[in-house]
């Protein structure tokens, strides 16, 4: 096996065979709150790859030296500052989609996706290896969530980014907007569907009946 | 009085942090399979929250708010970009102090937290709880009890999730759906009835 075939399946693994949302059970919080339109759920997909990318590069570059009792600690404080530079970016140049961001960016701290990326991959391996396979994470979520976000807003308000797609009844169209596409529950039944979707694809996936479950190791965030 | 008790009713359910504001999800799906660990997990969450938040609006207001260190000469300073760093601080010392105080006092209920209590240092509920706080300016005693009020919303919903899900190694699920597929149908519909509760908070 050659090192390029290599990287290229650590990155396309996580898209959807390894998915981080559907089958990992990380990043699942903000996965499903920013997804009411395309546009937040995009800003969040890019601030999330763009941390979890470079959080895994700087852990695995001081990994050696990190010692290993306060490895969550230090890990954290890196995450917590990469997540600050975001905010104040956001906050600069893109005002509105930070205000409809609320706490979530600050949230991207504590994202499961983020620490278990770092706590079970970028610690033992060097560094490209490690941004190649939060970059491929990263963008396996992003793909989850644009989804999630177009059919909300799709459904919800008729609309893609904004943009009108299906005509509205009040607009002498034919649809009438599912206002509880942009509720929590809508949210959960998506991604629920979801999931039933890629593991009848994958039957690989399908979990086994429940008694096997509770010997399986709980995944931590 | 009354505006305090609404303001739980509204943190408990109306704006419950797993069913209505997606926060904290991980550990709700990943610890509601069996009800004794979602208890459990419920109890060390709501104390952790009522220690965390009204400690982070000392912290937030004494040392990091626009202008709080005025008394020091830095009245222009602002160090609010820093609370993230402190909140998540203050939430590790928490849950370690937590630990400490069960460990001593408390033996037998610290060995059936197990494993959850450090677990909880990386609850995004818990910080969420301290940002919505400075986001919505509470005052000491609301921060207090909206952070009593939210655990409680969380424990109420992981055990509801976890007698639920018990009752599924009953059911004949097509394989696909098995597992994650249906605890999220089912956290949906909850969600659903927690929803009508926001009715509570504004009686």
């Amino acid at each position: 096996m050659t090192r390029r075939f290599d990287l290229w399946a650590t990155l396309t693994d996580p898209l959807i065979r390894q998915n981080p949302v559907t089958l990992q059970i990380l990043g699942i919080c903000s996965a499903l709150a920013v997804t009411t339109s395309v546009a937040t759920a995009l800003t969040m997909a890019v601030s999330l790859t763009v941390v979890l990318t470079l959080s895994a590069g700087v852990i695995s570059v001081i990994r050696r030296h990190i010692p290993d009792t306060i490895r969550l600690i230090v890990q954290i404080v890196i995450i917590a500052s990469l997540v600050i530079v975001i905010d104040q970016v956001l906050q600069a140049y893109f005002i509105e989609i930070s205000r409809a961001l609320s706490v979530f960016v600050g949230l991207i701290t504590t994202n499961c996706l983020v620490l278990g990326r770092t706590e079970a991959y970028a610690r033992y391996h060097p560094p490209h290896h490690a941004m190649v396979d939060a970059f491929g994470n990263g963008l396996g979520y992003s793909l989850i969530l644009i989804v999630i976000g177009a059919l909300r807003e799709l459904l919800g308000k008729g609309t893609l980014l904004g943009q009108p797609v299906l005509p509205l009844a009040e607009a002498g169209g034919w649809f009438t907007p599912l206002s509880l596409m942009l509720q929590p529950p809508a949210a959960f039944f998506l991604l629920g569907l979801a999931v039933w979707a890629i593991r009848s694809v994958r039957s690989e996936q399908a979990e086994p009946p429940q008694s096997a479950e509770l010997v399986r190791k709980e995944p931590g965030e | 009085m009354t505006d305090l008790w609404s303001l739980f009713l509204s943190a408990a359910f109306a704006e419950n942090m797993p069913l209505s504001l997606f926060l904290g999800l991980c550990t709700f799906l990943a610890l509601s399979r069996r009800t004794e660990s979602a208890i459990g997990l419920g109890v060390a969450v709501t104390g952790v929250m009522g220690v965390s938040v009204p400690l982070n609006h000392l912290i937030y207001h004494a040392l990091l708010a626009p202008g709080a260190l005025a008394w020091a000469g830095f009245g222009e300073l602002d160090l609010s970009y820093l609370a993230l760093i402190a909140f998540i601080g203050v939430i590790a010392a928490t849950v370690q102090l937590l630990e400490m105080v069960l460990d001593r006092y408390f033996p037998r209920v610290h060995a059936a937290f197990g494993v959850f209590l450090p677990l909880l240092t990386v609850q995004c509920a818990i910080l969420a709880g301290s940002l919505f706080m400075v986001e919505r300016h509470y005052t000491l005693v609301q921060s207090a009890v909206f952070g009593l009020g939210s655990g409680t919303g969380f424990a109420i919903a992981v055990v509801m999730l976890a007698a639920a899900r018990s009752r599924l190694a009953y059911a004949d699920l097509p394989a696909g759906l098995r597992g994650l597929g249906i605890t999220f149908i089912l956290a949906g519909l909850m969600s659903l009835g927690f929803a009508s509760f926001a009715r509570m908070a504004a009686l």
